[in-house]
């Protein structure tokens, strides 16, 4: 199958190892990947504070580069439900309109395409670690998607999922939120890092690096030995 | 910044760091969630019965008119003065002539969320009556001078001790831990105010459309006794309440308990269908239904949104939301707190006022997954940030975006920009939350990762 891999700025400034992994374990399943590299943005950031007209300029160009393929796999459940849920109402009753809703039926997430599109659970990865797993809300609100990373790691050889209590719990990302915020933030935050922490993992995982560049941010600070990893780095494990 | 806005930040700024009270909000609504997961579990499909709200609510708002004046038909066929007011003012001058054509001194009254709305309270007490709040949580607030810090349970915030200590110094009781001796020293005070009170004040939870009459849901007895001791009844209720049927409460009523509190059913429901009637012994002699507009009408010819107006007040959104449970019920400085409070503040007091608490908002989604008429609340938050930066947009905020536009859409640029990250990453390490770090409100509480000496697109050049 084609495969466009849309890797959103930070995971590709801050995080590449996540993209590579997706990279690798897509080619490994023999499926060709291309990652335009024209396209750094969704468009959330401006969509998200009101801005329409200027989210437009920056989704028109995705538009114009997440075409002519079979699927456009998402490095995060956030841009994914971008694509999937906003576009189309950012787009509602304009030109693009159309495209837009093509776009929207052709993206998936990355779990919820390996499990749910391609049908596989078992990537042959091993990672010996006590994980616990933290669903991103728009993964698990806009796109549904909660089974997926769970059925995954289950696959996994010598790892162990303990849940969190608070597992479906905003960890007080939200984006531009975080910044304008962060006393709520960091609160919110710290109820998320508390909650992990408590189950005894070495690891929370997550399907979205937005979220644990927030949690991994506030445990550094609390100098907690607790880590975050992305999911994709767990499955290419060996 | 509007001066709602500075005190809601200011105010948030310091409850985040009481972790006290982060510790006893989030346990008590940990409680509430377990209590109301095993009421969910007893629906047949919790889902199917929300979907069956929502469409009952869709129907009482989308016909609004023809309810509302159903509702006031039947009401008035028994006897009941019905009154149609725009605004609070309307309101708070209406009922303070009920009160002082009735002769009164002393009014008791029930929970209310509507009264809270226009500030009842204040402009009855001004005028000279004595307002006695007889819901439970109500009463203790009351005494502490402040308004109700949740929707549904107003003195969530306090403990035993300081309800203890709020009486001892209030109304002279001995000091004690134990619940049921504090629920009895306010019932000792209270009974006194509902046989003395000349006016019985109350809200409702649904005016029924079909039958004209008024459904109240309270654990405590107190609306009863409220409804039906004083001589003359007054019912504030905005117009949203309505349900065009009878049978609609079979569901709504376990669902408002569900929701709102964990119970299978709320403690007494009551029906009101008019005052005495002839050859009848008891009962208020006069009723009076005060239905208040107060905006609500421009929500309603918003198509976007109108579905706000199906919300039955019965605080979920409140109690699942990771901001409410970090800020707490008092920082929103709004009637109506929690997402659907920040939902339609904006539409009840203005939008550039109060547009700050749709952007306080990680729209994790949990509101909407918890409201059980399926009110699109963090969707609404979007649409009214989207409104108010369409309606008065920010030069520096609209002249970023586009900045970011031309950036991300620019693959040299783009990549310069990460060079920068690179080149820069030792002075921002060094000026790290100082005045001189332009992301300390991030750095602040939080490390930020740099720029990987490789990016992915780099990477990916370099394979190819």
């Amino acid at each position: 199958m084609k495969v466009t891999l849309f890797i959103p700025c930070f995971v590709d400034a801050c995080f590449p190892d996540v993209g590579i992994s997706m990279v690798r374990i897509l080619e490994r399943l023999g499926h060709s990947v291309q990652c335009p590299e024209a396209v750094a943005c969704c468009g959330q950031p401006a969509f998200n504070s009101g801005y329409w007209d200027e989210a437009r300029q920056v989704a028109d160009n995705a538009l114009d580069h997440l075409r002519g393929t079979d699927a456009v796999v998402v490095a995060s459940g956030s841009c994914g439900a971008m694509f999937k849920v906003f576009y189309p109402q950012l787009y509602d009753g304009r030109p693009r309109s159309a495209e837009a809703v093509e776009l929207a039926g052709k993206v998936w997430e990355f779990s919820d395409f390996l499990v749910n599109r391609l049908g596989v659970t078992d990537l042959g990865a091993r990672f010996p670690a006590k994980v616990t797993f933290h669903d991103g809300c728009h993964g698990l609100r806009e796109l549904g998607i909660h089974a997926a990373p769970r059925q995954l790691l289950s696959h996994v050889r010598d790892l162990e999922l303990v849940e969190m209590d608070e597992a479906a719990t905003c960890c007080g990302f939200g984006g531009t939120f975080a910044a304008k915020f962060p006393m709520i933030s960091t609160a919110m935050g710290e109820v998320k890092c508390a909650s992990a922490a408590g189950t005894g993992a070495e690891y929370v995982v997550s399907n979205d690096s937005s979220c644990l560049m927030h949690v991994q941010g506030l445990l550094d600070r609390q100098g907690s030995a607790l880590k975050t990893i992305h999911l994709a780095r767990i499955l290419d494990s060996r | 910044m509007s001066t709602a806005a500075a005190r809601f930040l200011d105010a948030a700024g310091s409850i985040t760091r009481n972790l006290r009270h982060r510790g006893l909000i989030q346990t008590a609504l940990r409680k509430y969630e377990s209590a109301r997961d095993r009421r969910k579990a007893a629906f047949h499909d919790w889902e199917s019965a929300r979907q069956a709200a929502a469409e009952t609510k869709w129907e009482a708002i989308n016909h609004l008119d023809e309810h509302l004046v159903s509702f006031a038909d039947k009401l008035e066929s028994r006897g009941t003065k019905v009154h149609w007011c725009g605004n609070g003012i309307e309101a708070r001058d209406l009922i303070r002539d009920i009160i002082r054509d009735a002769g009164a001194k002393c009014v008791v009254k029930s929970k209310a969320m509507t009264a809270e709305e226009i500030h009842l309270n204040e402009a009855l007490e001004k005028d000279g009556f004595e307002v006695v709040e007889s819901d439970l949580g109500e009463f203790i607030v009351q005494l502490r001078k402040e308004p109700p810090y949740h929707i549904v349970f107003p003195a969530m915030h306090l403990t035993r001790d300081e309800i203890s200590d709020l009486f001892e110094k209030e109304l002279g009781s001995a000091p004690t831990r134990e619940p049921e001796e504090l629920t009895m020293i306010a019932r000792r005070a209270l009974r006194r105010k509902y046989v003395t009170a000349d006016v019985g004040i109350t809200g409702a939870n649904f005016a029924i459309a079909e039958t004209g009459m008024v459904s109240i849901t309270e654990n405590e007895g107190n609306a009863r006794l409220t409804a039906a001791l004083p001589r003359t009844m007054i019912t504030l209720l905005g117009i949203e309440k309505v349900l065009p049927r009878m049978e609609d409460l079979a569901l709504f009523l376990p669902m408002l308990a569900t929701a709102g509190a964990g119970q299978a059913i709320t403690g007494y429901n009551t029906l009101y269908s008019g005052p005495r009637q002839p050859g009848e012994s008891d009962g208020p002699t006069e009723w009076h239904v005060v239905l208040l507009d107060n905006r609500r009408t421009e929500l309603l010819a918003d198509p976007e949104q109108r579905d706000a107006l199906h919300c039955i007040r019965c605080g979920a959104c409140l109690n699942v939301c990771p901001i409410f449970k970090n800020v707490g019920g008092h920082t929103y400085g709004t009637t109506y707190s929690g997402p659907v409070g920040s939902v339609i503040t904006p539409h009840l007091r203005g939008l550039q006022d109060w547009k700050h608490l749709s952007g306080s908002s990680s729209l994790c989604g949990a509101c909407t997954e918890a409201c059980p008429v399926r009110i699109d609340l963090h969707h609404h938050l979007l649409q009214n940030r989207r409104n108010a930066a369409s309606e008065k947009p920010s030069t520096l905020e609209r002249l970023t975006w586009r900045l970011h536009a031309f950036l991300m859409n620019s693959p040299s640029l783009y990549h310069l920009a990460k060079e920068c990250g690179r080149v820069f990453e030792p002075l921002r390490k060094a000026t790290e939350g100082t005045v001189l770090d332009p992301v300390r409100s991030w750095t602040t509480t939080r490390t930020l990762p740099p720029v990987a000496p490789v990016s992915f697109k780099e990477w990916w050049r370099e394979r190819r």
